[in-house]
């Protein structure tokens, strides 16, 4: 199982985060985790707020935060469309912190737009978790 | 015949004013540059989100996303992309000209302007301007495009406007821009590429259904264009500034070299008469 790679795209808008052979990729759907080996079904699903893992064929895995946006699956590649994905080196932890106290103020409140909130309260959680 | 200080006057102006069109024409070529980069990296991401929009829409049927159908509001909300500064050229009034060229009515457009100088010169022909972002356009974020078009999206599905536009400068190339204005929502199906299916001939499942994930891609596919005309019309001003700024230069070399000959001419005309003077003073004398 190992030996087989598919391809992996990470498409930003402002730059192409990624595209490397991988042997198994997961990361986090709206409808909840999914893992991914080459020969998947052909599947476009979308992203919710997490941690993306590669596995590499040297076998390291790398994490990155994968903010929002969506996956195009088919049997030899992933394209993941992301609006936000970054790093860990790249991800500012004490902005992260901020925007977790604001959006959780803003729940408690229950004022304005809750689904907002939450969002942002995930994605606050997601950043610091994956920058630790 | 103007005096030779004065004719000296002007020629300095002249060379100073000269000096500022060719910094100012140095300046936009760099921004230029890196407007164009900018608009080079956003292209497999549009192109990627543009393709699986096509290949949704070509294989679900008769979908019915308010998205695609026209919810009956004859308002139309119009996302108009200028800049801040002027000395462009007709970069700013080709824009206003194309908005006030599609014959709506002003009393039933909703301006989102994204520019300083379109909102001027819409505001000032009786259209109504319901938000401004001109900061957006100095250093575009997609974050501000996002903004935009979900509050946009927001009034469409509201039922307040019934149609979104967007005008913006297309960048041809250097010496080209062109304004243009198009349709955003409702998407017209007929109008995509439909079935581009020769290498992609999988059946494509969907995860949520295909119209919930239209509800979050079509967004996203707005946004997306929307950012996509932000880097464009920053190339494009900037193209246009440079050529409005090379042809100054190359005026105020024309005029300099005029006001030169002028001067010379100036200069000879007085030695020539105080010539004639002391010629003709020592005449009478002698």
């Amino acid at each position: 199982m190992a030996d087989k790679t598919f391809r992996l795209k990470i498409i930003a808008p402002e730059r192409i985060f990624y595209e490397d052979d991988v042997t198994f990729v997961e990361f986090r759907t709206t409808e909840g985790d999914i893992g991914i080996y080459p020969g998947h079904i052909a599947l476009t699903t979308i992203v919710s707020p997490g941690i993306i893992k590669m596995h590499t064929p040297s076998g390291d895995i790398k994490e990155a935060a994968l903010i929002d946006g969506f996956a195009e699956i088919l049997a030899d590649q992933v394209m993941i469309l992301a609006e936000a994905v970054e790093w860990p080196e790249e991800i500012d932890v004490n902005r992260a912190k901020e925007a977790q106290i604001r959006a959780e103020r803003r729940i408690k409140d229950a004022d304005g737009d809750l689904d907002r909130a939450e969002l942002a309260l995930k994605r606050a959680i997601v950043r610091q978790r994956i920058a630790r | 015949m103007a005096s030779m200080r004065d004719i000296k006057r002007r020629k300095e102006s002249v060379t100073s004013t000269q000096q500022i069109t060719k910094a100012m024409k140095l300046v936009a070529t760099v921004k230029l540059q890196k407007a164009k980069a900018r608009a080079e990296r956003n292209k497999p991401y549009f192109n990627a989100l543009y393709k699986t929009i096509c290949s949704i829409l070509s294989k679900t049927e008769h979908i019915e996303h308010p998205y695609l159908i026209e919810n009956g509001s004859n308002r139309k909300a119009m996302i108009v992309i200028t800049s801040n500064k002027g000395l462009a050229g007709g970069y700013n009034s080709n824009i206003v000209k194309e908005v006030v060229g599609t014959g709506f009515a002003p009393a039933d457009v909703d301006i989102y302007a994204v520019g300083r100088k379109g909102a001027e010169g819409l505001a000032r022909k009786g259209y109504k301007i319901v938000s401004d972002d001109s900061e957006a356009i100095n250093e575009p974020l997609y974050k501000d495009a996002i903004d935009i078009s979900n509050r946009v999206l927001e009034s469409y599905t509201k039922g307040e406007v019934g149609e979104i536009y967007m005008a913006y400068t297309n960048f041809k190339n250097t010496v080209s821009q062109e304004a243009k204005l198009i349709k955003l929502l409702p998407l017209n199906i007929d109008e995509l590429p439909a079935g581009e299916d020769d290498d992609n001939m999988v059946l494509m499942n969907y995860e949520p259904e295909a119209e919930e994930a239209l509800d979050v891609l079509i967004p996203k596919y707005i946004g997306n264009l929307l950012y996509g005309a932000f880097v464009e019309a920053l190339a494009s001003e900037n193209g246009a500034r440079m050529q409005a700024m090379d042809s100054a230069t190359t005026n105020a070399d024309n005029m300099i070299a005029d006001l030169s000959l002028k001067y010379n001419r100036a200069r000879q005309a007085s030695i020539t008469q105080e010539l004639t003077e002391i010629i003709a003073g020592s005449e009478a004398i002698s």
